[in-house]
């Protein structure tokens, strides 16, 4: 009994950090609508900057001092964030804005490492609460306990910031009605300044106090972050008592899931967390909100289906790039392969954010699960290749299936941080069940038979494949359940009241999307030989992201450019720099600021803008305007 | 003059929504903007305010141009705006609307402060505590009048104060309108109720389609039925 005691104290301990951190997610996505992926990496950054003043200053004073030194100064790193990038994209859509924050996340990892160095630091104990405290033979650390009292104290500090004072109430104005706060002489933005400052701070604060019972290391950001979401999917975005009790359930979860489940302990707080969307969508706490705003297009160009000269002219560029095995070497046509499966890839994440409006941050568990699929069925039901890749995609169907059905009945970013958790899920099963999944060092092995197996065999399968698959995303696009998709995506309320069942629709292209990454999965584990838990990570989901944006998100044949030319600048990049990440975060910052319509988006409307200057097209709107 | 509106033309996204608005404002003067929905009325006080992104003309305020200014700066520099849709903070009680709306005194013009804010609409000093949520609509449109004087503006501009009101509440809406007056704000009032504008205002525009298509006393709108028949009654 003590026992358990002692786990269930370890838990609400664990939950005062969890608590800092998701409370000010919370309070800045309530002012700012921002989902600040990189509150994780301030966590981060928390925990360093703690850790060196630490065991710089000596003594009490030194220590805590060293402590809130290190959460104000990471505050005012926000500041910096805030007004440099952040204020050029509050009103860009939350797809860019979770993506930007995320390329700040990219950028610190390296920076850490740079700065600290690549292993794991073991900070000092905390003066005061070194000792444990005897529980009828069981030990519990002092420091838990100052843990377990500061969270309720943070809870009643923000209560009263929030009610008892003027920048409070303006706050949770600002919450409810931004524009109307301005109108009232309140200017906005530095309100906003103060709200991330007050939310970096607490999520640096949860880092700093991490120091004692953890050692700091560069990956505790990305950890965090998906608990953060879980939580405060949970609790409700927003909601500071909600970030507070979800926190409490979800380090409990964790703490008595270790015991129930040794090796999938996630799965518990998963289970937890769709019980508690199919009951409250918006989370315990949390407002229900109206539907989301859909950022009025950053193109007003339509979609139409290709042209017969443009169908004539995709042919010949296809027949052209199918000769690439005439003129190159083996090594370009393994870098040919794996650009035609992520075309795949990122056509099928276009299909579900630019015609479904469903920006996934957690795609590539679908892509892992076809490789894993092909893996099983390889290796343990030795079944043939061609079978293989026909049946391995089923796995992310299924995949796509089960978590879809709960996705789909949220938008915006509720739905980008819950696909991005159900990803880390699938990922740390991947990863913690070694007797199936081999764990982190994977299933090898896997070569294609004797017919695919020349780098040119299987270049033309892949890009023969690719063909296909866009060919069939394209064809879905404009067929009536394409259109009731983008009815659904432009206005749900709409859509709905002339009869069409949208999250059924929605649920469908989750799957048809779930579907086609698994294809691409497919054939990457038959190019690789072997699937890693990496397959299915979070920087590949990302990386699908970049290459739909860099090509354009409001295009239709966007992805498909994105993913050649990001696959061919990453493969290029990783060769050149140790750190690619850093790199990769500046580039995708720059784009989110400075090309937000992509590739495919730029060329588009210059041509627009040259067949509206062509007199016909002049006349022809001329008369559009007279019969309006 | 008070505020002064020259070619002002504004735009949502590519619809072109108001064309070469013009309108002036005297010191003390209550002003009505008349127009059928849609007109461009709300169009026309959120330009002035500075909602509206795509806003060109000269817009004078106290002899200053704010033509460019951002929205906090022309309303602390005194004139107030009170939205249509009453757009009051939910979650907050009465006394935390008026807070969030509170600003410094500003020599010249009017003071207001809670006390003589109850004493101009009795009813919110009986529900300090209660959330904006769950007041009526009367109540409402009391408070983001309120909330708006809290600010010491010298100038408000005052969109549809009486849609959607119970008569007796319209009552208390015009005599709120003439203290209001009488304490030394000038107002601009929007309506589509020729009857309430006539009891407050001295002078009066008619927008329709984004345009001002009439300008002039209350006396001579009552001289042109025809004008007042084309452009006003439903």
């Amino acid at each position: 009994m003590a026992f358990y005691f002692v786990q269930f104290l370890t838990g609400l301990a664990s939950a005062a950090s969890l608590f800092l951190v998701a409370s000010g997610l919370s309070i800045i996505f309530g002012v700012t609508r921002i989902v600040n992926f990189a509150h994780g990496a301030f966590y981060m950054l928390g925990a360093y900057i703690a850790f060196s003043l630490t065991e710089r200053l000596s003594g009490a004073l030194g220590f805590w001092g060293g402590i809130v030194v290190a959460a104000l100064a990471v505050a005012v790193i926000g500041v910096i964030v805030e007004i440099v990038l952040l204020r050029r994209i509050y009103h860009a859509p939350e797809l860019f804005q979770l993506l930007a924050t995320f390329g700040l996340t990219l950028m610190v990892e390296d920076l850490v490492v740079l700065i600290w160095g690549p292993d794991d630091l073991v900070g000092r104990r905390a003066p005061g609460f070194k000792g444990a405290v005897d529980f009828f033979g069981q030990n519990i650390p002092s420091y838990d306990l100052f843990l377990i009292v500061l969270g309720p104290v943070v809870l009643g500090a923000l209560w009263l910031l929030f009610q008892r004072t003027r920048w409070g109430i303006l706050v949770r104005a600002a919450t409810q009605d931004r524009d109307m706060v301005a109108a009232l002489g309140v200017n906005q933005k530095w309100l906003f300044t103060s709200v991330f400052a007050v939310g970096v701070f607490l999520a640096a604060l949860g880092g700093a106090l991490q120091i004692p019972r953890d050692a700091v290391h560069h990956a505790m950001d990305l950890r965090i972050i998906v608990e953060v979401f879980v939580v405060v999917v949970i609790g409700g975005l927003g909601s500071i008592l909600g970030a507070f009790v979800a926190a409490v359930l979800v380090s409990e979860l964790n703490a008595f899931g270790i015991l129930i489940f040794p090796t999938i302990s996630l799965i518990l707080v998963f289970l937890v967390m769709a019980v508690v969307l199919v009951i409250r969508p918006w989370g315990l706490f949390g407002k229900k909100e109206a539907p989301a705003r859909r950022t009025p297009g950053l193109t007003v160009i339509p979609w139409r289906p290709l042209t017969s000269v443009e169908r004539l002219a995709s042919v010949v560029a296809l027949a052209l790039v199918a000769m690439l095995p005439f003129i190159a070497g083996n090594y370009a046509l393994t870098v040919g392969a794996e650009i035609a499966i992520f075309v795949i890839f990122a056509a099928s994440l276009h299909f579900l954010m630019a015609v479904g409006g469903l920006a996934s941050f957690g795609h590539a568990a679908y892509f892992g699960l076809g490789a894993y699929g092909v893996a099983f069925l390889a290796k343990m039901a030795g079944l043939p290749m061609i079978v293989c890749i026909l049946l391995g995609p089923l796995l992310g169907a299924l995949g796509a299936a089960v978590f879809g059905a709960f996705a789909v009945q949220l938008s915006g970013v509720y739905f980008a941080m819950l696909t991005l958790a159900f990803a880390q899920i699938v990922w740390s099963i991947a990863f913690q069940w070694v007797a199936v999944t081999g764990g982190d060092n994977g299933i090898l092995g896997l070569w294609p038979e004797k017919w695919a197996a020349s780098p040119s065999h299987f270049y033309w399968l892949a890009l023969g494949v690719s063909a296909f698959v866009v060919s069939v995303l394209r064809l879905i696009t404009f067929s009536p359940f394409g259109y009731a998709l983008r009815g659904m995506r432009d206005s749900p309320l709409r859509s709905e009241s002339i009869g069409i069942n949208g999250k059924r629709i929605q649920w469908t292209a989750f799957i048809i999307a779930g579907t086609t990454a698994g294809i691409g999965g497919a054939l990457f584990a038959y190019l690789k030989g072997s699937v890693f838990p990496d397959n299915m990570g979070i920087s590949l989901s990302v990386d699908a992201l970049v290459m739909v944006l860099l090509g354009g998100v409001e295009t239709v044949p966007g992805a498909i450019f994105g993913a050649i030319v990001y696959k061919a600048l990453n493969i290029w990049l990783v060769s050149q720099t140790d750190w690619s990440k850093l790199v990769l975060g500046i580039f995708i910052v720059l784009i989110v600021v400075v090309f937000p319509k992509g590739i495919v988006g730029v060329v588009e409307s210059v041509m627009q803008r040259r067949r509206a200057a062509a007199p016909k097209a002049a006349a022809l709107s001329a008369k559009m305007e007279g019969a309006q | 003059m008070k505020l002064s509106v020259s070619n002002l033309n504004s735009h949502y996204g590519p619809a072109h929504i108001l064309f070469d608005i013009g309108l002036e404002v005297g010191e003390g003067e209550v002003v009505a903007l008349l127009g059928r929905n849609g007109a461009g009325k709300s169009t026309t006080f959120r330009s002035i305010v500075g909602l509206v992104a795509l806003r060109e003309g000269q817009i004078l305020f106290e002899g200053k141009d704010i033509s460019t200014a951002p929205t906090h700066e022309i309303v602390r520099a005194g004139l107030g705006y009170v939205p249509e849709e009453r757009r009051i903070f939910t979650d907050l009680t009465v006394e935390e609307n008026l807070e969030v709306g509170r600003q410094k005194p500003r020599p010249g013009s009017p003071q207001w402060t809670r006390e003589k804010l109850y004493k101009l609409f009795p009813n919110l000093g009986e529900m300090k505590n209660r959330p904006g949520g769950r007041m009526s609509g009367g109540e409402q449109q009391m408070l983001t009048i309120a909330r708006t004087l809290m600010g010491n503006p010298s100038l408000v501009l005052l969109d549809e104060p009486s849609e959607g009101l119970s008569p007796k509440i319209v009552e208390q809406m015009v005599d709120a309108i003439l203290t209001m007056k009488k304490e030394g704000v000038s107002l601009v009032v929007s309506e589509q109720n020729l009857h309430f504008a006539r009891l407050i205002s001295d002078r009066a525009y008619i927008i329709e389609r984004g345009r001002i298509c009439f300008a002039g006393t209350m006396a001579e709108l009552d001289a042109r039925p025809d004008i007042r028949d084309a452009h006003l009654s439903i």
